[in-house]
This record gives C-alpha cells, structure tokens and sequence, in this order.
C-alpha cells in the first residue's frame, strides 16, 4: 500500500477542488444566465476535456508547460523551477481537465433557478452580488457541490493526464492511480488489489454522501 | 410631477408604443389578451427590460430615459413586483422573504405587514407549506416591505382559485386605504379590473385603445369590442340590509332594493354590485307576474347605437347610471327616448357572487359615475 502515493492523490484532489469552487460558481452562473454570440464556443470548450483522450489533452499541456514554451517560461522565471514534472504542474493540468465536470453541474443548477425568482430579487433591491449569495447559491448549491464531488473523485481518478504531464516521481506526481499500475507492472497484484479497493471504497464514499445530502436538501425545498 | 410616468416605444420582440402616468395613491388597471404588451409595460416599469425607446419617471426622477442615456439597473428601482406566479424565495421563510426586501432586515417589521395582508401567525411557514392565497399574500408584503414608489401587481390573482380570488380582491381594496404609491394592475380579467382599479387603460398589440376613468372604458362599446362587449357593466353602490332565510341577500341600493344570492358582509357593510348590461332588460311600465326579483325605476338617459344589432341604453337612477345592451329592435318597438320613465330588471342569478365587491374605505370613490 503506497501510503504517500494516496496523501499526493487527495492533497491534489484538494487543491484542485480548491481552486475550481469560485470557477465552478462564477462560470456556471456567467453560463447559465448570460445570452451571448460566443457562447457555444465557451461551452464547448469547457466540455471538450471530457471527450478529448487523456493523453492528447496531457501532449498539449506537457508542451504547453515545457522550458521551450511560454507559460513553462513564465513559470520557471516566476517560481524558478520547471512546471512539468512537478505537483504544481499536476495541478493546473488537474484544473483543466476537470473544468467540465465542475462546471456543468453548477450551471444546471443555476438554469434550474426560475427567471421570475432571480428578477424577484432584483426588484427586492438585491444587487447581483447580493442574490448570488442570498438567492442563487442557496438554491443552486446541490449543482455546486455535485460539480466539486464529481471534480473530487475524478482528480483521484485521473491517470493519462497525470501520466503525460508529471511522470512517476514518489511524493511528487506519482498519485494512486499511477502506484497502482507501477504495481501491476511489477508484478505486484496484492498491493494493487489494496490500492484499488481503497480507491473504490474513497470515491463510493463521497459520492453516496453527497447524493444523500442533496436529496435531503431536495426535500427541504420541494 | 408626483406619481409614474411611462412612455415606451418598441418593434421586438413585440410592438409597443404607449404613453401613460398613474397620480399617487391611483390604480390604473391594463388589461388586454396575453400577446399585448401589457406584462412588457410593467417590465419595463421594473427596470427587468428596456424598449428601443422609453422614458420611465418616478416622482419626477428618470429611471429610465434612453434619449438621455439614464437605466437604472432594476434593484436601484425603488419598485414592488407581486409575479403571477409570485416568485416567492422557496428556501426562506414567509417573514423572510419580506425582510429580504428591505433595505435593514426587521423581524418586528416583517410581522406588522404580514399582519397587513392577514398573515398573522404564519411568518415561519415556507412558500411550500401555504396555500396559493397565503403565497399571492407574502408576495404582495415581500413588494410592499421594499416601501416601492410604484407598486407593479402582475396578474397577482391568475393563480388562485375563485373563491378565494373573491377574498383576495376585498383585502387589496382594504389594503389600498394605506397605499400612497401609484399602483399598476396587469389583468385579462374585466370583472377584476372593474372591482379594483380607478382607472383604466385597454392594450391591443402594444396600444392604448382606450384609457379613462373605469366607469367610463366599462361602458365604452367601442373599447370593449376587443375584450368582450359582453363585459361593458357598471358597478352600483349599495347597502347590505338582511340576510333571509331563503339564501338571498337585500340590499339597498339607489333605485330599490336588490336580491341577491350568497353575500357575505354584516347589515351595514357598504359593497358595490357590477351589473353587466347584456343581462338587464328594460320596461316601459313596471312588470307584473314577473319572476325576476330586481325592479329599478330610473330615467332614460341616452342611447348610444352601436356597431351591430344592438344599442345601449343609459338609463339614470339617481346620480348614477345603469346600462342596458338591447336589441335597436326592442328599443324602436319600445319607443325609447331621453327622458323616458323605465324599469330596468335584473335578474337575481344572474350577478355572480364575485360581481359584488367591498366598496373602498376612502371618499370619491372613483368606480362611481357622479361622484
């Protein structure tokens, strides 16, 4: 059991729901109301990590963040180590590739918002900030935490991505998913059966909770 | 000047072109089919859509004038909206969705307008747990809680069923004793528009048909012929004297008494009837053996012909008037002209129970013609 290999995947499963919780609140709420021209191209580009093959998806990052491209540059010159191969790097590729599943959910639940209600509170005199907290997310919040389970449980999931952008390094990119198939290419079926239920058994876990407690919510509501 | 003042011009997504103001403390009531530009009005008042072209004033401040470039974003609008179908917060409280529309939320505060709308007691309940009467009644304290300087009623009774709908009409006009703000009432439904409004304004494809006082547009053929010529009416005050055994009620009114069914109210309470004038029937002399139970002596007044086979009859009782819609037949075969003595006859039946409305606690009642 590659104890380390578990802390790395949830440490960047953390981090990556961290950082896509405003995403997840403020792009599905821009998506969900705003009507403008450009709008199936966002929104397919928000969706295409999710049809795109892990590893064409992690090809473009690898170059993306690499010593010959910009944003590997810029990296490098602003926190002088390289993005490739390190967790930082696994991090924001972890953003990018679960955009979609942080982002559809939460803005199905804002669509699911009836307009009258949201113009109700306008004309309340709530400014938009205002009904975002007092209206919006109150009522969407069942959309916004099922974006940051599915997020949660694919980051631990996630192998090709990781693979082609971070390696195998212990303590650094080599997350669960990769242990388990270091192990199986050793030979190692026993550690990998371990690693595997526990994989299983985490992600279960997460997602019976939240669909438990959205349902509750569901009832509060209705 | 006090009170609203609108002007709207547009092309889409429908076609408007209205000018129209509400003094403070009036109701003006739009009615017109769904399609007409009546709900995009009030929007427009809202501040929730923006014409090609219009001016929204308020008390004499701009909250919208695209000439000048001024659009006050709609919760800068100092604006109440009860929605048709009220648009409650579902995950708040019935006292908060009221405190949700105040500047400084005030539980004590929230208490006393519920209070105001018969909500006493049910301030914890959520929208789900009350009735379409109590939810069309926290939707009107959630507007009135915002202390609006228009307040914008969007077919506020559509949802709710009829007898309770009666109910509802007599707590807006007890309401409307506390009111100073003008009041913008979106309905299809004439009889409604009658019971509540002062004025009134008919919408046909974004224009202004007809606008006046409601006693005049109820008794304007021409006006109506969109909405049903069948509506013209007019509402007559009168006095509950008795209820009898039988299950009507007598009222006094100015010609007469009148027998009606299923009215509630104490001797005493001042009401008004609307009495539609397809279904008066007008004598020369007073009729014997006549089954019909409402006589009212009167005068003819005028005769106004109009587009079809009938005519119009004015007939005044007292300082006010009764109209009848006959036939131009019956009316040559009667001989009727202006100062004729007549007898106009109603049946009991046939004024419906919700025709008959509280008459408003205030002087000049506006709905009455002469006063």
């Amino acid at each position: 059991m590659d104890w380390t290999a578990l802390a790395l995947s949830l440490q960047l499963a953390v981090w990556t729901v961290a950082i896509l919780l405003p995403v997840s609140i403020l792009l599905g709420r821009f998506l969900a109301f705003r009507q403008f021209r450009a709008k199936p191209l966002v929104e397919a580009l928000v969706m295409l990590p999710l049809v795109l093959p892990p590893t064409v998806l992690g090809f473009y990052l690898l170059v993306a963040f690499g010593r010959n491209a910009p944003i590997g540059q810029a990296w490098e010159a602003l926190f002088g180590g390289p993005l490739v191969f390190s967790f930082a790097g696994l991090v924001v590729a972890s953003v990018i590739f679960n955009l979609p599943f942080a982002v559809q959910p939460a803005q199905r639940g804002f669509q699911a918002i009836p307009a009258e209600v949201r113009e109700a509170a306008a004309c309340c005199g709530m400014s938009p900030w205002r009904s975002l907290w007092k209206v919006d997310l109150p009522l969407a919040w069942p959309g916004v935490v099922t974006a940051m389970v599915l997020t949660f449980a694919h980051t631990l999931g996630e192998f090709g991505i990781v693979l082609m952008v971070g390696g195998s390094i212990p303590g650094e990119t080599r997350t669960i998913a990769i242990s388990i198939y270091d192990r199986v290419q050793a030979f190692d079926t026993g550690s990998a059966a371990v690693m595997s239920a526990v994989l299983v058994a985490i992600s279960l876990v997460t997602i019976v909770v939240t669909f438990a407690l959205s349902a509750r919510v569901g009832r509060r509501l209705g | 000047m006090r009170g609203l003042e609108v002007m709207a011009r547009a092309h889409a997504p429908i076609p408007l072109d209205v000018a129209l103001s509400v003094a403070p403390g009036e109701l003006l009531a739009l009615v017109g089919h769904s399609g007409s530009g009546k709900t995009t009005i009030l929007r427009t008042i809202a501040g929730l859509w923006r014409p090609a072209e219009a001016r929204v004033r308020v008390d004499g401040v701009a909250w919208l004038d695209t000439g000048a470039g001024v659009n006050l974003a709609a919760h800068r609008r100092r604006v109440g909206v009860v929605f048709q179908n009220y648009a409650l917060f579902p995950h708040m409280t019935a006292a908060q969705n009221v405190m949700a529309a105040m500047d400084r939320a005030c539980a004590v505060e929230a208490a006393r307008i519920l209070g105001l709308v018969n909500l006493t007691g049910l301030g914890n309940r959520k929208p789900a747990q009350l009735s379409g009467g109590q939810q069309q009644r926290v939707a009107v304290a959630r507007a009135l809680a915002r202390r609006p300087q228009a307040l914008l009623l969007d077919e506020p009774f559509s949802a709710v069923d009829r007898a309770t709908r009666e109910k509802l009409y007599g707590e807006i006009i007890a309401l409307r004793a506390h009111l100073r703000m003008p009041v913008v009432l979106v309905t299809h439904d004439m009889n409604e528009a009658q019971l509540l409004a002062d004025r009134m304004a008919v919408i046909e494809t974004g224009r202004i048909v007809r606008e006046g006082p409601t006693a005049e547009v109820m008794a304007d053929q021409d006006a109506l012929r969109a909405m049903g010529i069948r509506e013209v009416a007019v509402m007559l005050p009168a006095t509950v004297a008795a209820h009898l055994p039988d299950g009507l009620t007598r009222l006094e009114a100015v010609g007469g008494p009148l027998f009606l069914p299923g009215i509630t109210g104490a001797p005493g309470t001042r009401v008004r009837v609307r009495i539609l004038a397809h279904e008066v029937i007008v004598a020369r002399t007073r009729p014997e053996g006549l089954s019909a139970q409402n006589i009212i002596a009167g005068t003819v007044a005028r005769i106004v012909p109009g587009a079809g086979p009938a005519v119009m009859v004015h007939i005044a009782v007292g300082a006010h008037e009764i109209l009848a819609r006959i036939t131009r037949r019956a009316a040559d075969q009667l001989a009727l002209k202006p100062g004729d003595p007549v007898h106009a006859i109603l049946k009991s039946m046939s004024v419906a129970r919700n025709h008959v409305a509280l008459a408003p606690d205030r002087p000049g009642d506006p709905a009455l013609p002469g006063t």
